[in-house]
């Protein structure tokens, strides 16, 4: 610490005694190495202890720190308070209902993320003693990038169509939906494709690509989703063109 | 969220907005060009938007079948993007305002193909 | 009982909170005038086939005032709409592997660029050979 002290303003909501958010400011003593997490962590520790937010790793990997940070979404921890000039904004993550202070109701996107199944559903099922399900690094390659994901919720606050929309699927649960889709020793795309072609599937974006932006983990949600979308053009087309497929048991 | 689980019907006038999109990207401006700004800088000789000559052009059938692709995808494309900023400005339309947008699109595409049909082979 | 009571912000306006969202309802916008220029050129058809004076007075429009600027605002919009889409492909195509590896995203735009300043100036190449070829 230096001495300097910068400006956070933390957009509050205290459900029993506040009727809509309102700005509360802190004074806050930095550094160059002041993440914006440690500042709300010293608030927390110092000047109000009243102040809620969600933090775990302090090294981007575990997702639970995102909030909007100077109007845009980022993780807590990989902010610092050294880029901006006067004063730092911190709000809860847009898009998502404010449980509290920063804390945002997470059910609709744990939601959805459940229905896209994200987990390996095996092309061929092997018994323990045939060993491991094996892949090459050129098959893992394929997936790999969307695998990134951490679930922390940015890409969702970046999506202007999960704003206007809620029941959109959104850029994460599409990702790690063409995740599994794209792995080699995955069968399950037919059970996603109604996620996917439904009227809460990839049709509700209109490519505006800031969701790939965002992402702290370089995962590229944006081309997951548009992909999907010539994918469920052809599924739209060519559906009575293929077989019924067999009930049961695995492809 | 389980009505929602019913297939969309986007494929259609999402590959026609891809199409009419491309298509406007790669020649559009340069079409807007030919037919406003060659003949006023002097790339192209007066007599070439003359009504013979405009005329002789659009009776044939390649160019025909190039206007009438290129006018009923700009519609298609146009209406398309429209209509979803409409949404993304907050006027959340229903179904009566979908057929509308939509069915002006089919009306231009009709329209096209009527008008190529009046000025004949 | 639950004191939870969820705050649900509103959209109101959100297109002007991020620079990010300024571009893409302006790229969104260039859609007015394509549907612009598909109307004149629909209205031109018709002209044509109505006989010399309508066409006439189409392209008498086509060359007053208002008209050429209205065009050369469509003309602009649509190099913008070319523009933006192609910067935008990255995102919305499938990835494309070359001998194994992916290309990079700022290749494909470029590459779509270059596709579009070629089949313009084919375009406008074809219809000025086609008027001074006519005209001996």
């Amino acid at each position: 610490m230096t001495g300097q002290t910068k400006t956070v303003a933390v957009l509050r909501y205290r459900p029993e005694q506040d009727e809509a958010p309102v700005w509360q400011e802190y004074q806050v003593p930095y550094g160059d190495d002041t993440s914006v997490l440690a500042a709300l962590n010293y608030i927390k520790d110092e000047l109000d202890g009243t102040l809620s937010f969600r933090w775990s790793c302090r090294q981007a990997i575990c997702g639970s720190c995102g909030m909007m940070i100077g109007g845009k979404p980022q993780l807590a921890c990989k902010a610092f308070l050294r880029d901006y000039p006067e004063r730092v904004t911190v709000e809860a993550l847009a898009h998502f209902p404010i449980e509290r202070d920063l804390v945002v109701v997470m059910d609709g996107f744990i939601d959805k993320l459940q229905k896209v199944k994200p987990y390996l559903i095996p092309r061929e099922m092997r018994a323990l003693e045939d060993g491991e399900y094996l892949q090459t690094p050129e098959e893992m390659d394929l997936y790999a990038q969307f695998a990134g994901c951490i679930n922390c919720g940015l890409c969702y606050a970046a999506c202007p169509q999960v704003g206007l929309n809620p029941d959109f699927l959104g850029p994460g649960a599409i990702a790690l939906l063409h995740r599994y889709n794209l792995d080699s020793r995955d069968g399950g795309q037919a059970e996603r494709m109604e996620m996917i072609n439904a009227e809460l599937g990839v049709f509700n974006c209109t490519a505006v690509g800031y969701c790939s932006e965002v992402c702290p983990k370089m995962v590229d949600p944006a081309n997951a989703v548009n992909v999907n979308k010539m994918n469920s053009a052809r599924d739209y087309f060519f559906r009575f063109l293929r077989p019924a497929p067999k009930q049961g048991g695995c492809r | 969220m389980s009505d929602q689980l019913k297939r969309s019907n986007e494929p259609v006038f999402w590959l026609l907005f891809g199409a009419g999109g491309m298509l406007a990207a790669l020649i559009g401006a340069a079409l807007v060009f030919v037919l406003v700004f060659a003949v006023p800088l002097g790339l192209m000789p007066e007599a070439a938007l003359s009504y013979g000559a405009a005329r002789a052009f659009a009776q044939h059938w390649l160019a025909k079948a190039f206007l009438f692709v290129v006018v009923s995808l700009f519609f298609w494309h146009a209406v398309h993007r429209i209509f979803h900023s409409l949404h993304d400005i907050g006027v959340h339309a229903g179904r009566g305002a979908r057929v509308l947008v939509y069915g002006s699109a089919l009306a231009g595409t009709v329209a096209a193909a009527f008008a190529l049909a009046l000025i004949g082979g | 009982m639950s004191k939870r009571r969820p705050y649900v912000r509103p959209m109101d306006g959100w297109f002007k909170r991020d620079p990010f969202f300024i571009e893409y309802m302006a790229h969104e916008g260039t859609a007015v005038f394509v549907w612009l220029f598909a109307l004149e050129m629909l209205a031109g058809l018709f002209a044509l086939a109505a006989g010399e004076a309508a066409w006439g007075g189409f392209t008498a429009f086509l060359a007053s005032v208002p008209g050429l600027l209205l065009n050369g605002l469509i003309l602009v919009m649509l190099l913008y709409h070319g523009v933006s889409w192609f910067l935008i492909m990255p995102r919305t195509l499938p990835p494309v592997r070359v001998g194994g590896r992916k290309v990079p995203g700022s290749t494909i735009s470029a590459v779509g660029l270059a596709a579009m300043l070629v089949a313009s100036f084919a375009v406008v190449g074809f219809f000025c050979l086609l008027a001074n070829g006519g005209q001996g």
